[in-house]
């Protein structure tokens, strides 16, 4: 089945440092909800959650020399906070999955289906 | 065929119109590719237009077209090698060989065009796409044609196109009917296409005229595919009793002619009975929505007789009741020019006047100020008025209007 990427846009504003502790418990727990719910149903693949963006470092290749640059790529309110990759039959059932997580965590949701997908060997 | 008439290039050119948004539609089930769906059709009307002139008319030439179009596509897929997997889908369905392609269309069991209008308006798809495909794909427009319509180069509407049309592929738009209840979310796009191709066609130049009788053939296969729904009677009826009026909308010379003044023999009575007969079977349903209500208003508008007994009071109350699904300051301003009719033009200016921040750019509302304003007899501000709605108006003849006071109306 395709794959599809759901990405958590977040801006550096309103992270969760503006929610409750409460507001935070709950949240999580919605997600997981969610999460068993794809596992369930087999469209769970993989879900991560990233560190800030100034915890990136960018790395360029230079006349041969390696060039790192602290901070994210590119320089925006908006940055990608976790993402899941789902197996889904078509956009419509992806975009079913991103309003939920979209409801649940309380930011937009990129849904962006992927042209490839490699797996370790094996794997 | 001993008794097939022979076929101009005209008839053919017709039932390519009529035709290739079903045929399209099919093969793009068949084949699950849409590029491909679209050159297979072509390509049959090619060999159509050699043929069908000597030969004369296949007894179904929408089926035959289907037919040979699937024959083409398939064919070429097998040339294909690599894609082996398509060909035995396609050859599932229904095995080449046996199709016999002077037959009648092995008819599909529902029809595809159904799918394809929600495809083609899918909610993922940005509007000015889903306009340009629904008229490519159903219409069985050219890429210049559907330029010509939305005033953009071809080139840049060819690029629309392919970047859509690449979209729905990479993302899978699915190529479905939507279940009962995705309806209310997936219906209204569908409707807002139509109508705003029927609009276009009304706003725009002469030429783009061709995109009211597109978006009523539209509004017409909806309701014959969707019977059930009122809401695509509504938007069937509304169009119809636009385009009732549409002839009388302009004067001889091509300038406006608004609803007071326009000779009502020129409307088109066939088509207002038609719309009206949707609007009672709505009634009657009582299911309304935005679609039914414009429609009942224009049912109103078009039972006058006269423009001073029209029954305003039963205007103001449907546009009440069209703001409870649709609370935009344009149903407002619609509302208030009602009100006009009914209490006169000084209430109706206070309703107005309330809308100014939100219709600031709007040049309906400057017109309807200005009109009020000269019926309160306060000429000063009415021709100031009337200025900025000429300097706002989306077409030469209206601002040609406005600038001339919009005399037409000078009651």
């Amino acid at each position: 089945m395709p794959h599809y990427m759901l990405a958590a846009h977040t801006r550096a504003d309103e992270d969760q440092d503006s929610m409750t502790a409460e507001e935070q418990r709950a949240s999580w727990e919605r997600i997981q909800t969610i999460e068993t719910e794809m596992k369930s149903k087999g469209a769970w693949v993989f879900s991560a959650r990233l560190h800030d963006p100034d915890t990136a470092t960018v790395v360029r290749m230079s006349n041969g020399e390696v060039l790192t640059t602290d901070g994210p790529f590119a320089e925006s309110k908006d940055h990608l906070g976790g993402f899941y990759l789902i197996d889904s039959p078509d956009l419509d059932a992806a975009i079913a999955w991103a309003a939920k997580v979209s409801e649940a965590i309380g930011h937009p949701i990129e849904v962006r289906p992927f042209a490839g997908v490699a797996w370790e060997p094996g794997g | 065929m001993a008794d097939a008439s022979p076929a101009t290039a005209a008839d053919i050119g017709r039932i390519f119109r009529e035709e290739s948004g079903r045929s399209i539609a099919a093969l793009i089930r068949v084949l699950g590719d849409i590029d491909l769906a679209e050159d297979a059709v072509q390509e049959a009307f090619v060999v159509a237009l050699r043929r069908w002139p000597a030969d004369g008319l296949p007894p179904n030439p929408g089926g035959w077209i289907t037919t040979t179009a699937r024959n083409r596509a398939i064919d070429r897929l097998r040339r294909q090698a690599r894609e082996r997997e398509v060909i035995g889908e396609a050859a599932a369905i229904d095995p080449p060989s046996t199709i016999d392609p002077t037959s009648e269309e092995v008819g599909p069991v529902k029809d595809d065009r159904l799918r394809l209008i929600f495809t083609c308006c899918h909610p993922a798809l940005a509007p000015e796409a889903q306009v340009a495909l629904t008229l490519r794909l159903l219409g069985g427009l050219t890429t210049e044609e559907v330029a010509a319509g939305f005033l953009v180069s071809e080139g840049t509407m060819a690029k629309r196109l392919t970047r859509a049309k690449h979209r729905i592929t990479a993302a899978r738009v699915p190529y479905r009917v939507p279940e009962d209840h995705e309806l209310p979310q997936r219906l209204p796009p569908v409707l807002a296409v139509v109508y705003l191709i029927y609009n276009a066609g009304l706003t725009g130049r002469d030429e783009s005229s061709a995109l009211c009788v597109e978006a009523i053939r539209l509004a017409r296969l909806l309701a014959e595919l969707m019977p059930d729904e009122n809401e695509v009677a509504g938007l069937l009826a509304l169009v119809l009793l636009i385009e009732a009026r549409r002839a009388a909308r302009t004067g001889r010379d091509g300038t406006v002619v608004v609803l007071a003044e326009q000779d009502r023999s020129r409307w088109d009575r066939a088509l207002i009975e038609e719309g009206h007969a949707i609007v009672r079977r709505c009634l009657r349903a009582d299911r309304p929505g935005p679609y039914q209500l414009q429609a009942a208003i224009q049912a109103v508008h078009t039972d006058a007789p006269t423009f001073e007994a029209t029954d305003w009071s039963q205007i103001t109350a449907l546009y009440d009741q069209l703001f409870q699904f649709a609370p935009t300051p344009v149903v407002r301003l619609n509302r208030a020019i009602a009100v006009g009719e009914v209490d006169g033009p000084g209430p109706a200016l206070g309703l107005v006047d309330d809308l100014l921040p939100e219709l600031e750019g709007y040049h309906a509302f400057h017109a309807a100020r200005a009109d009020l304003l000269a019926r309160l007899g306060r000429s000063a501000e009415a021709a100031v008025a009337f200025d900025r709605a000429a300097d706002l108006a989306p077409t030469e003849a209206e601002r040609e209007f406005l600038r001339l006071g919009g005399r037409s109306s000078s009651r």
